[in-house]
């Protein structure tokens, strides 16, 4: 081999894009830096911290063993506050859903109000929107329901809308070629093709919806959370305990749940 | 039963001429295979035909009534009697080989029943011996994405029989399969046909299947019929026309004067010239006699 003349050179990036990636990085480490400043966060009693760990879990322990029976209803009116949350929100995100998949919505109009209420539920925490449904209807489980409804509407349709834009619309043509109506396009067109999705979605979102059931009780909408802000309040770290064990158990199942329902729709 | 289009064009919003005025006439129960080189507007005129395309220009009749005036209520109903069979099979994949073929009934039933797989007993007895003569007897409950190709596209030729249609449009139902199974399905379809009296527009660019199993040619290039005929007529003259219209059809940007003249050099053997259409029988493209044969 002769030596080799070293007249081309390559760069991944030209010059403009490493400055411009190298301003990236340096706005990012100034945000971290005034965000930390601004707060004056600084752990400066970190001796302390392991002791009042400690002194907390020797508070929380043993767990109140006799106090289980107490929860057991408001234990079920949280996962009924999640079930019915996640049935309502179902309904109500199919027609946002194909409202907001460009290759469903009937016009540009259309397309941005499923947008904009997928947007507007999204953006919304579902602790905030039981705060409104408690003054809306009352404190109690209804508030709950339509409160997590709200929240989980914007979540399934935007998912569901971009599993809409994803199907194969040769099989929608095909069904629209045979003379069916726009309701049995939609039912043998497109509902199968994204069937796996529309279940998996709503138990996912089922799933998240019974972890957020849990703090609902804090404003007031019903379920677990109102016995667990009260044994807070009242700084009885063993009951508290006891609902913290109670609820793990409860989501652990309902994860291994959706799990599994995930799995058998294919 | 007639298909009757006239002066049909289609210009796609990014300002790409699909078809410019193409008349055509199919009548009886014969087979008319469309040939042309891909781009030629073979898939847009079809698609036209039942507006799953809309036509910029033109009227599709269908025993004399206008598919193009059609309202959504009427062209729905329209469509009933216009089965459709395609390239990609385009079966609803999830579904079973029942459900798709029964697709082909869900003008003729409530979308309540359709939901609930409720189809009166007469459409399910309908679909069962349809299924058995495509050759998927046994096979009703096997969803559609375990089959192969070639069985794909029997069900997809079942889902448009089913129907009863007053006439089937086949777009490329060839070009997913190998040419074995691609000689059998033809086959298949046109013996169904025939024995159904519907009468086939098929969409072709083989050459070799146009000519097996068609009674009549119609050979398209660059969004005009450039060709008119019997299958014995498609010389290689014919076929010069059609599939390469004196340029590459890529590089084409055809005027009316250098297309004329593209008909005039192959007219010298055929017959008769009449707005850029040669009759390779001898006819002039009558509307009333263009039959094949």
């Amino acid at each position: 081999m002769s030596e080799v003349d070293a007249a081309r050179s390559w760069r991944r990036f030209d010059r403009r894009r490493r400055i411009g990636r190298f301003v990236g990085v340096l706005a990012a480490l100034s945000v971290f830096v005034a965000s930390w400043r601004f707060l004056d966060t600084g752990i400066t009693n970190v001796e302390t911290v392991p002791r009042e760990i400690r002194d907390l879990l020797t508070r929380m322990y043993p767990p109140d063993v006799a106090y289980a029976p107490e929860i057991v209803d408001p234990l079920v009116e949280t996962l009924h506050i999640a079930a019915l949350g996640t049935l309502g929100a179902l309904v109500l995100a199919v027609p946002v859903a194909l409202l907001a998949a460009e290759n469903t919505t009937p016009n540009a109009v259309t397309y941005w109000l499923g947008k904009l209420v997928v947007t507007v539920s999204r953006s919304v925490n579902t602790i905030v929107w039981a705060l409104i449904f408690v003054v809306v209807f009352g404190s109690g489980p209804l508030a709950g329901a339509v409160a997590i409804a709200f929240r989980s509407v914007g979540f399934l349709g935007k998912l569901l809308g971009e599993e809409i834009e994803e199907i194969d619309f040769g099989q929608v043509e095909a069904v629209r070629a045979a003379g069916a109506s726009s309701t049995q396009v939609l039912l043998y067109g497109i509902l199968p093709q994204v069937k796996p999705a529309l279940v998996g979605l709503s138990v996912y979102r089922w799933d998240i919806n019974v972890r957020d059931s849990t703090i609902l009780g804090f404003v007031g909408a019903g379920g677990i959370g109102v016995q667990l802000f009260r044994a807070v309040n009242a700084f009885a770290w063993q009951s508290v305990s006891m609902i913290l064990i109670v609820i793990l158990g409860v989501v652990l199942a309902s994860e291994g749940l959706s799990a599994s329902a995930r799995r058998m729709t294919r | 039963m007639t298909l009757d289009v006239t002066g049909l064009r289609k210009t796609y919003e990014s300002g790409d001429e699909a078809l410019k005025g193409v008349d055509l006439t199919v009548d009886g129960s014969e087979t008319t295979a469309m040939i042309g080189p891909s781009g030629a507007g073979k898939s847009t005129f079809i698609r036209c035909v039942n507006r799953l395309t809309e036509p910029t220009a033109g009227t599709v009749e269908l025993d004399g009534t206008d598919l193009t005036a059609l309202d959504d209520d009427g062209l729905r109903a329209a469509r009933r009697d216009i089965g459709m069979i395609f390239q990609e099979y385009n079966l609803v994949e999830r579904l079973t080989v029942m459900e798709n073929v029964l697709t082909g009934r869900l003008g003729y039933v409530s979308a309540w029943r359709a939901f609930r797989r409720n189809f009166p007993p007469e459409d399910v007895e309908r679909a069962y011996e349809v299924l058995e003569r495509v050759g998927l007897a046994d096979m009703e409950n096997k969803r559609v994405d375990e089959l192969s190709g070639g069985q794909r596209q029997r069900v997809g030729i079942a889902r448009a029989v089913v129907q009863q249609p007053k006439i089937l449009l086949v777009d490329e139902p060839t070009s997913s399969l190998d040419p074995e199974t691609s000689n059998t399905v033809m086959r298949l379809l046109t013996e169904i046909a025939a024995e159904r009296e519907v009468p086939v527009l098929i969409n072709i660019h083989e050459v070799d299947l146009a000519v097996d199993h068609a009674d009549r040619i119609v050979g398209l290039h660059d969004g005009e019929v450039v060709f008119e005929g019997s299958a014995d007529d498609l010389g290689d003259d014919a076929l010069d026309r059609v599939y390469r219209g004196g340029d590459p059809p890529e590089s084409r940007e055809p005027t009316a004067s250098e297309s004329e003249a593209v008909i005039e050099d192959g007219a010298a053997n055929d017959s008769v010239v009449r707005d850029g259409v040669v009759s390779a029988d001898g006819r002039a493209p009558d509307r009333s006699t263009s039959g094949g044969s």
